[in-house]
């Protein structure tokens, strides 16, 4: 009589899945090198406060009050001047065609109405098509106005114009430089999880299928659990060399810190890769082919990118939104990660974070296992 | 378990939907025999191979493998039965010899080295046990299949249409390793379109559309079915096909060569067409003893009629 469980059912078909990754060597590649690509295209070409971004002047006036506040904004490198328009239609003319992101107006008689306290007003139309990439300098803008204004009128002039000099101090925590890297490259590690561990899972089962060895697996006494432990376990052995590589690179080449507590990173990176390798075992459930495990799991990451706070601010989207978002494994281990590398965080910080991936798992391996016996037949 | 039956089953019907893929089907299969499992394609001989090892659960029915429920003890069946599947199952990227450890580990096999040695050696790749089995040719990869599936040594042997795209000599080697394994007392069960094939087999059954229309001893099955054959030779035959088929008592008219076979099973009609057609003296007739292939292609027209006709009898 066959055991219940038997350890070396479970160690061949292990074994016999390292071979087969190994001799497939496409889908080994992928496995280290997408998260080195993705962490190179993230980290070095995605900025979301971009600088230097071309601008427009039509100049009313062209005293050193003007001057002064055209080279203030130049100095603060969000706007690069690329030359001057006439006209407020020149102007528009050039948002549109995308030839500037910012058209800055100088009012005719600025400086005089600046000094009579009449408070003339600039007029800066911003591209805001893409509010991500203008929203840094328009944040800074008013700041740096006011202190080219307060640098440049001294004395009587000063008090006459009404101008208190003021300034805006943007403070930055938890990454004093403003260094986008820092924010995605922690967050990326969320992303490379999710995307490879739930694609090479669902396709890895979905293979047996369609090559037809499945049948032959299931003729013999192997039990379920020996097949899907054999086929999960290297997965979850690639997510740690992900990982480790991952780490490594965040640290030597984007100067990314770990602050925080490894315990707690250590556990929440185990749960996630688990809550992953569960969604991919959901997918081969329903998946015929490899080809639709492959696209049924580009289906789970866009919410993940998305919808994770990734690419934009949890807090800043909509309600519905965000109650999406919760589902999303990605969101909780994101939010772990931040907060342990970034924050300094330790195991009591994330433990939230740590109970909604659980919940999730359980969720979502509860109907994985459903639908699996529901497919053996 | 009846006496010297390995195989035991009453009523096995399977579903998939709306669609009665197997309906009430019997089989009684003795120890040692070779029972030969046929029907067109799409008929339920893979499902009702499925449902013999355990790997589907029966709608209804029941009976007995090797002795074992096949509803409750598919466990203890699997043990002991070898499956060798339609498509080629095995891992295209593992070894030849890493294929058969693997098999040989899924049935905790003692002496693991020593027996796939051996089936290496019996296989004649020993030379080639590290090549890949997907760079194999169909016949290699049916002999790798077939070895795979006697590792464990098996007492019933559930072949899926085993010799499908396998050139003729390959299913003669094939065919004699079967006879081999059935004089040593393994049961096989293999399911077929060649009917080169189906001589071999010891008894026959003949499924369509999930029923079983025949099930004998293999010499029986013509006279079970009950045809009278004439053979006829002479010139232009595919004018007289035609001619043939409006003829009465003629049910069936099937071409092999220069010769037509001409089947009715109403003798007297049959021979009444016969002595006319022969009074004209263009061709040669002669009776003919009628072979399993004049019966199953009978069979198989006469099962299309039965399922549009819902079962209705074929009338001569």
């Amino acid at each position: 009589m066959s055991p219940r469980f038997s350890f070396r059912r479970f160690g061949a078909v292990l074994y016999k899945e390292f071979i087969q990754m190994r001799r497939d060597r496409i889908t080994f590649g992928m496995m280290i090198g997408l998260p080195i690509i993705q962490l190179f295209l993230f980290g070095f070409a995605i900025n979301a406060d971009p600088r230097n971004l071309p601008t427009l002047v039509e100049m009313g006036d062209n005293g050193p009050l003007t001057r002064a506040v055209i080279a203030g904004m130049q100095n603060s490198s969000y706007f690069a001047f690329k030359g001057a328009v006439s006209g407020i239609g020149e102007g528009e003319e050039a948002l549109r065609r995308g030839d500037a992101n910012f058209v800055v107006v100088i009012p005719e008689d600025f400086e005089r109405d600046v000094v009579r306290g009449q408070r003339p007003e600039i007029l800066v139309a911003a591209d805001a098509s893409d509010p991500s990439a203008t929203g840094g300098a328009v944040a800074a803008l008013s700041g740096i106005v006011n202190v080219a204004i307060a640098e440049t009128l001294v004395g009587p002039l000063a008090q006459q114009a009404g101008a208190a000099p003021f300034s805006v101090v943007v403070h930055r925590e938890y990454n004093p430089e403003g260094k986008t890297s820092t924010n995605i490259v922690p967050g990326l590690l969320a992303i490379i999880l999710s995307m490879t561990m739930v694609m090479i899972t669902a396709i890895a089962i979905v293979k047996e299928t369609e090559r037809g060895t499945m049948e032959m697996l299931i003729a013999t006494p192997v039990r379920p659990l020996e097949v899907m432990l054999g086929k999960i376990l290297p997965y979850v052995f690639v997510g740690y060399v992900q990982t480790a590589v991952f780490l490594a690179a965040a640290r030597l080449v984007f100067g990314v810190p770990f602050e925080g507590s490894v315990w707690a990173f250590f556990l929440g990176f185990n749960l996630f890769i688990v809550v992953n390798l569960a969604l991919g075992f959901l997918i081969s459930t329903a998946a015929k082919s490899q080809m639709q495990a492959m696209q049924l799991s580009f289906f789970t990451i866009l919410p993940s990118i998305l919808l994770s706070g990734f690419m934009f601010p949890f807090a800043g989207m909509p309600g519905w939104a965000q109650v999406i978002g919760q589902a999303v494994p990605a969101t909780h281990f994101l939010r772990v990660v931040r907060k342990v590398m970034l924050k300094g965080g330790g195991l009591p910080d994330v433990t939230g974070e740590l109970w909604a991936l659980a919940a999730i798992l359980v969720v979502i391996s509860g109907i994985a296992m459903l639908r699996y016996r529901q497919t053996l037949d | 378990m009846s006496e010297g039956l390995v195989i035991d089953v009453h009523g096995l019907t399977k579903s998939f939907g709306p669609k009665r893929v197997v309906d009430h089907f019997d089989i009684q299969v003795p120890k040692g025999a070779i029972y030969g499992f046929l029907g067109p394609n799409g008929s339920g001989k893979t499902t009702t191979i499925r449902m013999l090892c355990g790997l589907l659960t029966p709608d209804e029915g029941e009976g007995t493998c090797l002795g074992f429920d096949v509803r409750r003890q598919a466990e203890q069946i699997k043990e002991q039965v070898g499956y060798m599947t339609q498509k080629f199952s095995y891992y295209e990227d593992l070894s030849i010899r890493e294929n058969l450890d693997f098999v040989a580990r899924m049935y905790r096999l003692d002496r693991k080295k020593e027996r796939v040695d051996r089936a290496l050696a019996d296989l004649g790749l020993a030379d080639r046990a590290r090549q890949l089995a997907g760079s194999l040719s169909g016949g290699w990869k049916q002999r790798l299949a077939l070895a795979a599936c006697l590792l464990h040594e098996p007492r019933l042997l559930l072949l899926d249409e085993p010799t499908a795209g396998v050139d003729p000599k390959a299913r003669r080697d094939f065919w004699d390793e079967i006879r081999r394994l059935s004089a040593e007392g393994v049961t096989v069960l293999v399911s077929t379109h060649y009917m080169d094939e189906a001589v071999q087999c010891d008894f026959i059954t003949y499924i369509a559309y999930g029923k079983k229309l025949i099930d004998g001893p293999s010499a029986s099955i013509p006279e079970m079915v009950g045809l009278e054959t004439w053979r006829v030779e002479g010139p232009d035959l595919p004018a007289l096909e035609g001619r043939l088929k409006t003829e009465p008592g003629v049910v069936q008219v099937a071409r092999f060569g220069t010769v037509l076979h001409v089947s009715g099973t109403d003798k007297a009609a049959l021979e009444a067409t016969v002595d006319r057609l022969t009074a004209e003296g263009t061709h040669r007739w002669s009776l003919q003893v009628a072979g399993l292939e004049e019966a199953f292609i009978y069979l198989m027209t006469g099962a299309r009629d039965n399922y549009a006709d819902d079962g209705g009898k074929r009338a001569a």
